[in-house]
């Protein structure tokens, strides 16, 4: 795995077309960026969650991740592409959206919900209190991977017995 | 507005409330189900009750979660039975303003109600809070855009600002296209205006890891790096001490930058410094929050300086309230002993279930599915758990026995504290649909129940 931030944008996106073009089936996963996860409120989170949490509407503005323009050039990936966010917690397949509120390289954003969760710290230090921000995470193009729905999202994770 | 028993408009709500009200009544759960052989199946309001009592009476160690989102009297109950089946009570703060809670027991707190702000504040710091998204009407409402007593609104002049940085962008661009043709020239591209933080007239700043939706609609925006709000907040409050420092920039920022907004801090009349999550959730946690409350204790050296967590469900200050008045401390309760005991990192429920050690759960209006980190919502899950919530959640079709519950504020009376612990009563505006119980009813049911299996017992 190469890691983003040791290329420019242009070898970036060269070494994606190159791996796109030649090794397709294999391209997935040779290029990860490391960020810092934030994980927040927005607007039509808020909204959407009064709808219902199984609305499509709200798996649309919650199953995101809001990244900066230069770290999706980096990761040769175009808006509403399939993104992979791994931390050492739990891993998950999410929309990549470019960020309106940048310039933030190496931050990135998904809003509070059950896919943000599934990556999220659990430890709370004595606190009480997970982290849910600023985590370290990995992000790659997930192009063959799709985005589960809430239901199959959390059947797959936890299982009932 | 209602028609027939429906709601089929609102006014004056913001896109939350609208949301709110207008579908409330979709996706809704209309009986109660019981788990039987693994699936979900329709049951009495009776067998219901029956099973919740037996799961939470043979249970040992129960936690009761919840309580954000219903009325104040239903969460009174939800202590009282906490207390008869010896379980741990806690509520959303814990995953949300808990560490705010221990700063202030900590440190103490200087504060006020929103209205004061309202009428009074000209300067408005919001740190690691997004108010234009998680609190629409706050802004309009309580600070910068509001027509208070003594303090002008800032609304004209942020339309004023917003129409000039428009125009000169097209003016920019403009100019790039036609100079691109005449000649090489190199056009500036366009740049946020500087805006002075010396003028007259409420101010607003916006502290945050991330360019939000209300830094764009601030007068001056600091951009601190994740995980670094504690280097900058101490920073700050060695320069409202008159010391120096000796390095270059602090958490991404440089010292100039930070000294105008030491003096900006210093020079105000009357400030507010709204914290929300960015400083509880961040690395430090209750840290951040001590260093915020100490530098509003040193701006009340030189000037009036007060401090309020923005805080998220309607009735989440409301929950800790109420605990408060029944056991003595705000959340994270623990009854096994027979007695409260109170002990954040042990007795609260994200460190019971990362350990594993309940044995079944009371969910009351609240989705831990959705926002638990996994490792605590696989342990959730495992062991019996009931859920009272109006909506249909993630929680709900993991659970063992679902009761749909009348919405607070919309088919329910009850009471509600504002983030500022003003107390407000609800409406009831609509009727609930038939076999629809409010929480409250269903709590003192199930207590009732309990009370009867172990009288048999």
């Amino acid at each position: 795995m190469v890691s983003a931030q040791l290329l420019n944008p242009e070898q970036a996106i060269r070494l994606n077309t190159v791996l796109h073009f030649y090794f397709k089936p294999l391209s997935y996963g040779w290029i990860a960026l490391k960020a810092s996860l934030l994980t927040g409120r927005t607007i039509d989170q808020g909204r959407d969650k009064e709808l219902s949490k199984f609305s499509e509407e709200y798996m649309k503005s919650v199953a995101v991740c809001y990244l900066d323009p230069e770290d999706m050039k980096k990761l040769g990936i175009r808006e509403n592409a399939n993104v992979r966010v791994t931390t050492n917690f739990g891993s998950v397949v999410v929309k990549a959206k470019k960020s309106l509120r940048g310039p933030h390289s190496g931050v990135v954003f998904i809003p509070y919900g059950a896919w943000a969760n599934t990556v999220a710290d659990p430890k709370t230090h004595g606190t009480g209190m997970p982290s849910f921000k600023g985590i370290q995470a990995d992000i790659e193009p997930a192009p063959r991977e799709d985005i589960l729905n809430l239901e199959d999202l959390i059947k797959k994770h936890y299982k009932k017995v | 507005m209602i028609e027939e028993n429906v709601v089929i408009g609102v006014k004056n709500a913001c896109a939350v409330s609208e949301g709110k009200f207008l579908n409330y009544r979709n996706h809704r759960l209309l009986n109660p189900l019981v788990r039987k052989n693994g699936e979900l199946v329709k049951a009495s309001m009776d067998e219901a009750i029956r099973r919740s009592a037996e799961i939470l009476a043979d249970a040992s160690y129960p936690i009761l979660y919840g309580w954000s989102c219903t009325s104040c009297e239903a969460i009174r109950v939800g202590l009282e039975l906490a207390e008869e089946v010896g379980g741990v009570i806690d509520n959303t703060s814990t995953v949300c303003h808990g560490p705010s809670i221990l700063s202030i027991q900590d440190v103490g707190i200087v504060t006020c109600t929103l209205g004061q702000i309202r009428h009074r504040a000209d300067l408005v710091v919001y740190w690691g809070s997004n108010p234009w998204s998680a609190h629409p009407r706050h802004l309009e409402r309580y600070t910068t855009f509001t027509e208070g007593r003594f303090q002008r609104t800032e609304w004209g002049r942020y339309v004023s600002r917003l129409g000039s940085a428009s125009s000169v962008k097209r003016f920019l661009r403009a100019a790039k296209l036609t100079l691109k043709r005449v000649s090489r020239i190199p056009v500036g591209s366009p740049t946020q205006p500087e805006y002075e933080l010396s003028r007259k007239g409420r101010k607003m700043i916006v502290v945050d890891a991330r360019k939000t939706r209300s830094a764009d609609i601030s007068d001056y925006f600091i951009q601190v790096q994740p995980n670094k709000d504690y280097e900058l907040l101490q920073a700050l409050r060695v320069l409202i001490r008159g010391e120096e420092l000796d390095v270059k920039e602090v958490a991404g920022i440089p010292i100039e930058q930070l000294e105008e907004f030491a003096d900006t801090l210093i020079s105000c009349e009357f400030g507010i410094l709204f914290f929300g999550l960015g400083l509880t959730m961040s690395e430090g946690k209750l840290r951040n929050i001590d260093a915020a409350l100490s530098i509003v204790r040193d701006l009340n050296r030189y000037t009036k300086f007060l401090i309020m967590p923005m805080r998220g469900h309607f009735n989440v200050a409301g929950s800790n309230v109420v605990f408060t008045w029944q056991t003595g401390y705000p959340y994270a309760v623990d009854f096994s002993q027979g007695y409260p005991r109170y002990n954040p990192g042990e007795t609260s429920v994200v460190d019971i279930l990362s350990r594993g050690e309940s044995d079944a759960s009371l969910i009351v209006a609240s989705d831990p599915v959705s926002n638990f980190p996994g490792e605590a919502v696989q342990n959730l899950v495992k062991k019996p758990m009931i859920v009272i919530d109006p909506h249909l959640s993630p929680t709900s079709i993991m659970a063992d026995v679902v009761f749909p519950s009348a919405f607070v504020g919309i088919e329910a009376e009850g009471t509600a504290y504002r983030m500022d612990r003003v107390p407000l009563p609800l409406k009831k505006v609509v009727e609930p649909p038939e076999c629809i119980l409010s929480d409250e009813e269903i709590l003192k049911r199930i207590l009732l129940e309990i009370r009867k299996i172990k009288a048999e017992r």
